[in-house]
């Protein structure tokens, strides 16, 4: 696997939007992200794995971080070429740490409503990074690799 | 596409067919307001088919979660038909798959109620 701050995405994004704080920006987002990794080659299945990853990664920004605020706003960008993609999602919010996040595959927390976005993340994307921003926001990171061809 | 949901009632089990995406907003209301009717109806036995969903998120296996707490709280059933390879693995990594009961034919489900 290639070291992803060695490459060549390092560089301007080839996307970076900015969306409000409402549910629309979770689709329109998700639209956005998978049309362009479909033209870099994904499958089926892995377009529906980005798909999702893209998803949570809004709600969590619009819904969690931002708290559907009418000011606060989330702001995405995209690296793509080579053979991978490369996603940022930025929120406004207060923050939190991964390590709080409870553990949902725990039998306690196992029939919970919330709390397994984050575990979709990390299942569906080659590499997931977390980083609380100074002094408010959070930062997702999440990298998808082209599969061998 | 939203989910679409239609319900029929099979003996004495109600069977929620669904169809589209179960996502946080329309999707994951749509799902919850299908559970409160049939609970209101008295219809305790819910078989929610998932033949024609291609798509769930985090808040909508979280509506699944709740649909099954809510129903098994009421003294009901709640069981699950036709998943696709997607949701299966959606299940899967989400440890749920052997929280809910899943079936692949829904005679044999709905006998399994009796």
């Amino acid at each position: 696997m290639e070291n992803w701050d060695a490459d060549q995405h390092s560089g301007s994004p080839r996307i970076d939007a900015v969306y409000d704080s409402e549910l629309k920006s979770v689709d329109t987002a998700e639209a956005v992200v998978v049309e362009l990794a479909q033209q870099m080659g994904f499958d089926e299945d892995e377009l529906h794995r980005i798909g999702i990853a893209m998803r949570e990664a809004m709600v969590n920004a619009v819904v969690h971080g931002n708290k559907y605020s009418g000011v606060k706003k989330v702001r995405m960008k995209v690296w793509s070429g080579g053979e991978s993609l490369k996603v940022v999602v930025t929120d406004e919010g207060s923050g939190f740490e991964i390590s709080r996040v409870p553990d949902p595959l725990a039998k306690e927390n196992l029939l919970k409503e919330s709390g397994r976005g984050i575990l979709l993340m990390q299942a569906f994307v080659d590499e997931f990074q977390v980083r609380r921003l100074q002094p408010v926001g959070t930062e997702v990171t999440m990298v998808k690799y082209l599969a061998s061809r | 596409m939203s989910v679409k949901l239609s319900t029929r009632q099979v003996g004495d089990v109600t069977v929620i067919d669904a169809a589209g995406r179960i996502t946080l907003g329309e999707g994951t209301s749509a799902l919850r307001d299908a559970i409160r009717d049939s609970l209101g109806a008295g219809h305790k036995k819910v078989l929610l088919n998932l033949g024609e969903v291609n798509y769930i998120d985090s808040s909508g296996i979280g509506e699944l979660v709740s649909a099954f707490t809510t129903v098994t709280n009421q003294g009901g059933q709640l069981k699950l038909l036709n998943l696709s390879k997607r949701i299966q693995d959606l299940l899967q990594i989400t440890k749920l798959y052997t929280v809910f009961e899943v079936h692949d034919d829904e005679a044999a489900a709905i006998r399994s109620f009796a």
